[in-house]
């Protein structure tokens, strides 16, 4: 049932050469297991997943060997049985030509499976639902490998209006999501039936270029199939017009329902949520089947003599899959991906990963050298053809100028380097180039400040640290002071007291001895001149005392007076 | 002629009560300049440059005391957005304050280490931890780089290693165009 769908325009958008045919003639084959895989830790966007297994482990296929680290990260499994060879550096599928940490498994043969269960999702909390997903490694497989747990968030951002299948599959070679649609549409469409329970979402809609008839008509028969055991009519197939790049998820979500999702926010925000039809299958796969992703379907294409598609483990070396296709002897390079948007391989060795939709064997005569950058004429072609409605050659100058603010002023951020500019640039400037020199420039400079803002605050507080030390040292040093004083003055107060030893109370005794001797011998004498008195002389005597007691009195209340 | 005097002397009350209180009520603190300058600079607080850290170093050049191209681990690129900022000229870095290293980190070699705890009182931001007796470690992503661990350090098992390039921290490079002479008919 293809609708009666109302289609709207995307900005700009080109028309290459598509190059499909080559590669749809035969039907999925089944790559043979390589003698060695080498299956990279870090195949999604987001945190490195850390190793789980050691050198000399025999792990069985679809064991965990890598798990999630972080918010944002996916983990990785064993693509088949075997032994774990190594886990080191080994060369990755990108055009840096860098290492980073592998898992070398050496297959055993036997392609022995772990235990495999299907997830009952509807029984399950959200959070265990995208753990499971998460755990499970499915990441989005239109090539941006985003994962996919992150958008499945169910009963998180409400209720969705449309969910987008992504189909279109704009770049030219590429047709591993036309193959899989053409020979696999009963799975998609569970896939999609479980996303759309997940999601709670209104209706599908399901879009697809229109130079794909046989995936469209397949399509087609499955949707009519899952609308009939739904009882309703919500999973629509919508034709779209063959235009690259409409398989841009804004682009596509611009075509099916005409809303223009703007800077800085998420379709989401719009109730539309957009997921290549690969990434339904794996979603299919995970929750139906209790397979984790350890393969996806990659197009061989470009300069071989039999460009076909291959379910490919991940891990396999690429020269093992270019081998069966026939490369025809002036082959030079190997890019991952399309013309438009591959990265060129630093050779044919690297493993086929979760991103690698299309392995594109690539020869002089097939891609000749670009003719030499010629000046800037201001045709503004780029802008014209720009899919994301940006301003290119604005951008291109700040770029060229290493003026970074005014490039991302220009939105440098939501260029999708789709490739459309330069691919009309009659001064054949690799636009895009500029654009990803200036991208990763940026990046690289805001992760240096971010480094120099955690320096300054750590410098800062220990700063702040060895004041504090110090002020609580000399608090410290001040109070020792004073109980130190407090015990001199203690001790000086001691020693005036008579201490208690035997020896100090032997001359205690001594001294209060001698005390008593004097007190009883001045008993003992009396003075002679007052004794035998008359009583004349006894009333002169007491005249004077009581003139003495009066005087003494006098000086006491004196001395009180002074005090 | 009085009404004049008068009205200039009015005038001037008025305003200058204006700018009083607007000196008063929106009054800055700290200097603007030296946060800007603090802000350009890498934060290493290695004291290359003399000073006893960044924002020390930034306050010199505030104040006209320092030079803008003191600074080893800021580089080139740092002496032009100073030069910017200041509107100075740019002046190479100075040599008597170093050369600018591609960037660091410390690496303690444990089969070495005593112990000390020298280098965890010599490192101004906190990135190595350890006890007396213990092992000591450097928090590599925490280490700046400003190798003032380095000479403390009594059985020298303190080492600098570059920070290579990763997959993640990947730069795409400036394009680039080979220039080749065309080729010439054969006459």
């Amino acid at each position: 049932m293809t609708a009666l769908q109302r289609l709207f325009r995307f900005h700009g958008g080109v028309k290459p050469a598509y190059n499909k045919e080559a590669s749809t003639g035969l039907p999925i084959a089944v790559a043979p297991t390589s003698e060695l895989l080498v299956i990279p830790l870090h195949q999604s966007i987001g945190g490195m997943p850390r190793p789980l297994v050691t050198a000399g482990e025999h792990v069985l296929k679809g064991q965990r060997i890598g798990g999630a680290d972080g918010n944002v990260s996916s983990a990785v499994h064993a693509s088949t049985s075997g032994t774990v060879v190594a886990v080191e550096m080994r060369l990755m599928p990108h055009t840096s030509g860098l290492s980073a940490l592998c898992v070398v498994l050496e297959p055993d043969g036997r392609d022995e499976w772990i235990p495999r269960q299907p997830f009952d999702f509807r029984s399950a909390t959200p959070t265990q639902t995208r753990d499971y997903l998460r755990d499970a490694g499915v990441v989005g497989l239109g090539g941006a490998v985003f994962p996919s747990y992150l958008k499945i968030s169910p009963g998180k951002q409400g209720k969705l209006d449309t969910l987008v299948l992504n189909g279109a599959e704009c770049e030219p070679f590429i047709t591993c999501d036309d193959v899989l649609m053409r020979e696999r549409a009963g799975n998609i469409l569970k896939g999609v039936a479980i996303m759309r329970e997940m999601l709670d979402a209104g209706q599908v809609l399901i879009g697809i270029e229109d130079n794909k008839p046989e995936a469209i008509a397949a399509m087609e028969v499955a949707a009519r199939d899952a609308n009939r055991t739904a009882g309703d009519s919500t999973i629509k197939v919508v034709r779209v017009p063959t235009r690259y790049p409409a398989g841009g998820a804004k682009q596509l979500i611009r075509v099916l329902t005409g809303i223009e999702v703007p800077h800085g926010k998420r379709s989401t925000d719009y109730g539309v949520q957009c997921f290549n039809v690969g990434t339904a299958y794996a979603i299919y796969e995970a929750i139906a089947l209790g397979q984790p992703l350890i393969s996806r379907i990659v197009t061989v294409a470009g300069n071989v003599s039999r460009a076909r598609n291959y379910e490919v483990l991940f891990g396999t070396p690429m020269r093992d899959l270019v081998a069966l296709c026939g490369p025809l002897p002036d082959s030079d390079r190997v890019i991952m991906g399309g013309p438009m948007m591959g990265l060129l391989m630093p050779d044919d060795s690297v493993p086929v990963v979760k991103a690698a939709n299309c392995i594109l064997v690539g020869s002089k005569s097939l891609f000749p050298a670009p003719p030499p950058e010629m000046p800037c004429i201001r045709c503004g072609d780029c802008a014209k053809a720009c899919p994301a409605d940006l301003q290119p050659f604005e951008m291109y100058w700040f770029s060229r100028a290493k003026i970074f603010g005014k490039a991302q002023e220009y939105h440098l951020f939501d260029c999708i380097e789709c490739g459309c500019c330069a691919y009309v640039c009659p001064s054949h400037i690799p636009l895009v180039d500029y654009y990803r020199f200036a991208k990763s420039e940026i990046w690289a400079r805001e992760l240096v400040k971010e480094a120099a803002d955690v320096a300054r605050e750590r410098y800062e507080f220990r700063l702040l640290r060895e004041e504090r030390e110090k002020q609580e040292k000399s608090a410290k040093l001040a109070a020792r002071t004073v109980a130190a004083r407090a015990k001199a003055a203690a001790a000086l107060a001691d020693a005036e007291k008579p201490a208690a030893t035997p020896e100090q109370e032997a001359k205690k005794a001594l001294i209060a001895a001698a005390l008593e001797r004097t007190r009883t011998q001045k008993e003992l004498v009396h003075p002679e001149n007052t004794g035998n008195l008359t009583p004349e002389q006894q009333a002169v005597v007491s005249t004077i005392e009581a003139r003495r007691a009066e005087i003494r009195e006098m000086a006491k209340a004196h001395l009180r007076q002074d005090d | 002629m009085l009404a004049a005097i008068l009205v200039m002397a009015l005038g001037a009350v008025v305003l200058g009560a204006a700018l009083g209180y607007a000196a008063v009520q929106f009054r800055v603190e700290g200097d603007p300049l030296v946060e800007k300058i603090d802000a350009i600079l890498p934060q290493t607080q290695c004291g290359q440059c003399g000073f006893a850290g960044c924002k020390p170093y930034a306050q010199a050049i505030a104040k006209g005391a320092a030079e803008i191209n003191q600074c080893p681990p800021g580089g080139d690129e740092g002496i032009h957005k100073l030069a910017d900022l200041l509107g100075r000229e740019f002046k190479s870095l100075s040599a008597e304050h170093g050369i600018e290293k591609p960037k660091s980190v410390a690496v303690i070699d444990e089969q070495a280490c005593i112990g000390c705890t020298l280098c965890i009182q010599a490192c101004p931001v906190d990135a190595i931890v350890g006890a007396a007796k213990q092992l000591h470690t450097v928090i590599a992503r925490q280490c700046t780089g400003c190798e003032l661990c380095l000479p403390p350090c009594p059985v020298n098992c303190i080492s600098m290693q570059p920070i290579g390039e990763s997959v993640e921290t990947w730069k795409w490079k400036y394009p680039v165009f080979k220039i080749t002479p065309a080729q010439r008919e054969a006459a």
